[in-house]
């Protein structure tokens, strides 16, 4: 498993007969700086979406004198879209145990599953804004719905990424099977993947659910 | 993190040959389960206290649909994405505090200038004058 020696950017100095001498920064840099890097990344991205969310929050009762949200949201689909994407989150989860046994079958099979989960997730959401652009509630209507749409649809597209991903790695496992190089990008992606989970619960909470409120 | 210790000495090895787990606690089964099984729990709350009207008042829903948002985002990042103070020698913790300061303030401070805002901006307009603009 651990044959295929890609010595990482960050893998610190050589070894030297005396390493002291240049080793300060090598040997305290934090083992599994990929996962590190990729969480940071996450937090600037959740940063990213805060400023959606406080945009959202300032221009969401921004009608213009068109479709409020209570007359434009249908929360038995977005009840479904949650489902799709809280499913997706466990099934990945059942991929990174099947990764822990070595079952190379077994997870690319969950991770089909997963990409499924998403696609739904994805049909459903542009469905809906194929739907509320036909009803001339598209993002130019008024500040509530362009705030809404970027909100929305940066979510969207994350999860389009992640499905991107998804795809390409099902590839590179079904090609080089679970080396570690697979593995931490494996693990990466799981981040990746519930974090926009994480993302969605405020979405549904703070645009959908709230914004059905009188 | 005594053993990170000793994979460091030799300096130029392959950090990506760990292999399992990558140096993680193992994910196991029951906490992905238990994990799930409360955020179908935390998710149907809170569409089952909009979609039946069961608060009278949207303030009062509002705040409830909030605060299970809050727990179930705990729950994910508990049992999804195995977070804690230990993992990655306490940066993960300490970064994902660092940014939620950033949110709140983000936050709370747009909602409460642009309230003002809005509170003290022409006063003398309705929102009835306001839909009629160009």
């Amino acid at each position: 498993m651990s044959d295929i020696s890609t010595p990482t950017l960050a893998g610190g100095a050589p070894a030297a007969p005396d390493p002291h001498f240049y080793d300060a920064r090598g040997e305290h840099h934090p083992e599994n700086g990929t996962l590190l890097g990729f969480w940071l990344y996450l937090m600037s991205d959740c940063l990213i979406f805060a400023c959606l969310f406080a945009t959202y929050g300032v221009l969401g009762r921004s009608y213009a004198g068109g479709p409020t949200g209570m007359e434009l949201f249908d929360l038995p689909l977005v009840a479904v879209n949650t489902t799709a994407l809280l499913l997706s989150s466990i099934t990945y989860g059942f991929a990174m145990i099947a990764m822990q046994s070595g079952k190379k079958g077994a997870v690319l099979a969950w991770l089909a599953v997963t990409g499924l989960f998403g696609a739904t997730f994805i049909g459903i959401e542009l469905y809906e804004f194929a739907h509320l652009i036909h009803e001339g509630a598209g993002p130019q209507r008024s500040g509530f719905l362009s705030s809404f749409f970027a909100l929305v649809g940066t979510h969207g597209l994350h999860v389009t990424f992640g499905l991107v991903w998804l795809v390409t790695l099902m590839l590179q496992v079904g090609k080089l099977g679970l080396t570690a190089a697979n593995q931490r990008r494996l693990f990466c992606l799981s981040m990746f993947w519930h974090f926009l989970d994480v993302v969605w619960i405020g979405v549904f909470t703070f645009v959908y659910l709230m914004g059905v409120l009188p | 993190m005594s053993e990170h210790h000793d994979t460091h000495i030799d300096g130029g090895h392959d950090h990506a040959g760990h292999g399992h787990g990558e140096g993680h606690a193992p994910v196991t089964l029951k906490g992905y389960v238990t994990g799930f099984l409360l955020s179908v729990v935390l998710t149907a709350i809170p569409f089952w206290l909009v979609m039946g009207k069961v608060i009278p008042g949207s303030t009062a829903t509002a705040i409830a649909i909030l605060a299970f948002a809050a727990v179930q985002i705990v729950v994910h990042m508990v049992y999804f994405l195995h977070l804690n103070a230990k993992s990655e020698g306490g940066w993960n913790m300490l970064a994902l505090i660092f940014t939620l300061v950033l949110v709140v303030i983000t936050l709370s401070g747009s909602l409460w200038v642009m309230h003002h805002l809005n509170v003290n901006m022409m006063p003398t307009m309705s929102p009835q004058d306001a839909h009629n603009l160009p």
